[in-house]
């Protein structure tokens, strides 16, 4: 019984996390524009997205954004927690401290912030600015996964290295990166998410004509959004469950791998 | 290896030019007037009563939320910490994919659910009942809230309790505890930090949100999110606003400082 009751109190919670995705992906095979009546099964939304100018320019500026914030954060990231790790005393609790504000920040704080250097530099908001916010909020986050790892890596591989004669570079190269690696990559993850589900930094940093996804359902909202946008959240977490199967099954035969060893 | 510090030093730069001199530039702003002069209005006229009641209100609906969260998530983190590994980790990632959709468009779909011609509204007339407003009122801030955090509550809790050793609450049984008397001796205490971790996690974003203010509650009532925004881009006083935000960013750095205190005294007596 009681195991019964367990079961099903998990389930009413999935249900109402899942209520809303499920509530998109049933409307975006609605005939019928608005969400008011059901006028049968049709395909015709996913087939006009791909005809909204409107949508796709978000979709696209998600994407870019996302994409180069990911990977210079994470370069970024990767080289100033190695600089960071090496620091000691004062100097390394204060670059750990102004490191975790953005993280504690609220966004709209963080976001305001932006704002205002953008306007005191007057620099004409948009792409460029959105950008620019999007790498300074995911950066502290690569550097606080990757610092873990580099403090549980034995140092003696490193000195180890450098006596037999490898130059820095490539300690680095053989050494440090394949141990701090995990972290790297947690690191991007993060920032990746990040940067695509941000809304509150974006709409503080970006200027007009440049929306992502979040600032364009944010803006059409209250006017009621086009039903494309039902098919492609449909899409996206269609595309996320199976990148999250495929992760987890890769992760899954890893961890079998190790333990037949 | 002493070298790679300089591997520091641009970020450092970084830092300084986007992290630490904006937060400066607010507090310039805080404390001008639009035409340029120094002034402390800005701070004192925030402490009046009037957006003394917007704080409140803003406090007072994160706490709900997270009060709520904690005791929607707490049972399912315990559930789930329970559970074989296999089933473990797939409900695990169950929890946490919704959030992996787009926070804006999750909202969104709330207001399709609880609108006048919304799913729970269609379904009652079907029934015969009649509709209800469940839209922009308090109910749904708060609905939306709890929804979007729930996630952030439950995953830290259950982090610490999948930690706990299991010795602990046999030896508590074995010494005559019931599994009430063992949850609120063992469990309970030893999940603290991650209860603490919990809790910040779900009032600091829900304490500043203006987005689910907005789409949810319609605008009905102003929080502290919508009070900054509105500041910034409707009223374009951006003196008073740096203000509001200065003085949220202090009241969350001491909360988070405080906080930290706590989990780190629980870790040591563990």
């Amino acid at each position: 019984m009681m195991k019964f009751l367990k079961k099903f109190y998990i389930y009413i919670v999935l249900i109402f996390l899942y209520a809303p995705v499920f509530v998109m992906a049933v409307y975006s095979f609605n005939e019928s524009r608005t969400s008011k009546k059901w006028g049968g099964f049709s395909l015709k939304w996913y087939e006009s997205l791909f005809h909204n100018e409107e949508i796709l320019s978000a979709l696209y500026y998600t994407l870019i954004v996302a994409a180069v914030a990911c990977i210079v954060s994470t370069i970024v990231g990767t080289i100033s927690a190695i600089g960071i790790y090496s620091m000691s005393g004062k100097v390394k609790s204060l670059m750990l401290n102004v490191n975790y504000l953005p993280v504690i920040n609220p966004d709209i704080v963080t976001g305001i912030s932006m704002m205002l250097l953008f306007g005191f530099c007057s620099i004409r908001q948009g792409f460029f600015t959105m950008l620019i916010a999007h790498i300074t909020f995911c950066i502290p986050y690569v550097v606080l996964s990757v610092l873990p790892k580099l403090n549980q890596m034995d140092k003696h591989l490193v000195e180890a290295a450098m006596d037999l004669g490898a130059t820095p570079a490539y300690t680095l190269r053989k050494i440090v990166i394949p141990e701090i690696l995990p972290g790297i990559l947690t690191g991007a993850l993060m920032a990746f998410t990040l940067s695509i589900d941000d809304f509150v930094i974006s709409f503080f940093s970006t200027g007009s004509g440049v929306s992502n996804l979040s600032i364009y359902v944010y803006s059409a909202a209250k006017r009621g959004i086009s039903p494309e946008i039902n098919a492609l959240s449909t899409l996206m977490i269609l595309t996320v469950s199976v990148l999250l199967a495929i992760v987890n099954f890769g992760s899954n035969k890893k961890s079998q791998e190790k333990g037949d060893r | 290896m002493k070298k790679t510090k300089v591997l520091g030093l641009p970020y450092g730069v970084w830092m300084l030019i986007f992290i630490v001199f904006p937060i400066f530039l607010m507090f310039l702003y805080a404390v001008r007037t639009s035409s340029g002069g120094f002034t402390l209005d800005n701070f004192r006229n925030f402490f009046s009563p009037m957006y003394m009641q917007i704080l409140w209100d803003s406090v007072y609906m994160a706490g709900i939320s997270t009060v709520i969260c904690l005791l929607l998530g707490y049972p399912v983190a315990m559930i789930i910490s329970k559970m074989p590994e296999k089933s473990r980790n797939l409900f695990l990632v169950l929890i946490i994919m919704p959030t992996w959709m787009n926070f804006l468009l999750r909202t969104y779909s709330w207001m399709n659910i609880l609108g006048k011609n919304g799913l729970i509204n269609k379904l009652l007339t079907l029934l015969g009942m009649n509709t209800m407003d469940l839209l922009y009122n308090n109910g749904a801030v708060l609905l939306g809230m709890v929804y979007n955090f729930l996630p952030f509550m439950i995953y830290p809790i259950y982090s610490v309790i999948i930690k706990i050793n299991p010795s602990y609450l046999e030896a508590a049984k074995d010494l005559g505890a019931n599994s009430v008397k063992a949850f609120m001796k063992v469990t309970l205490p030893l999940s603290v930090p991650g209860i603490i971790t919990g809790i910040t996690m779900v009032f600091m974003p829900a304490v500043s949100t203006f987005v689910i203010s907005d789409l949810l509650g319609g605008g009905t009532q102003m929080y502290i999110g919508n009070l900054i925004s509105h500041q910034f881009l409707q009223k374009g006083d951006w003196n008073f606003g740096s203000a509001v935000s200065f003085i949220m960013m202090i009241v969350i750095l001491i909360v988070m400082m405080i906080t930290n205190k706590f989990s780190k005294t629980d870790k040591e007596s563990v």
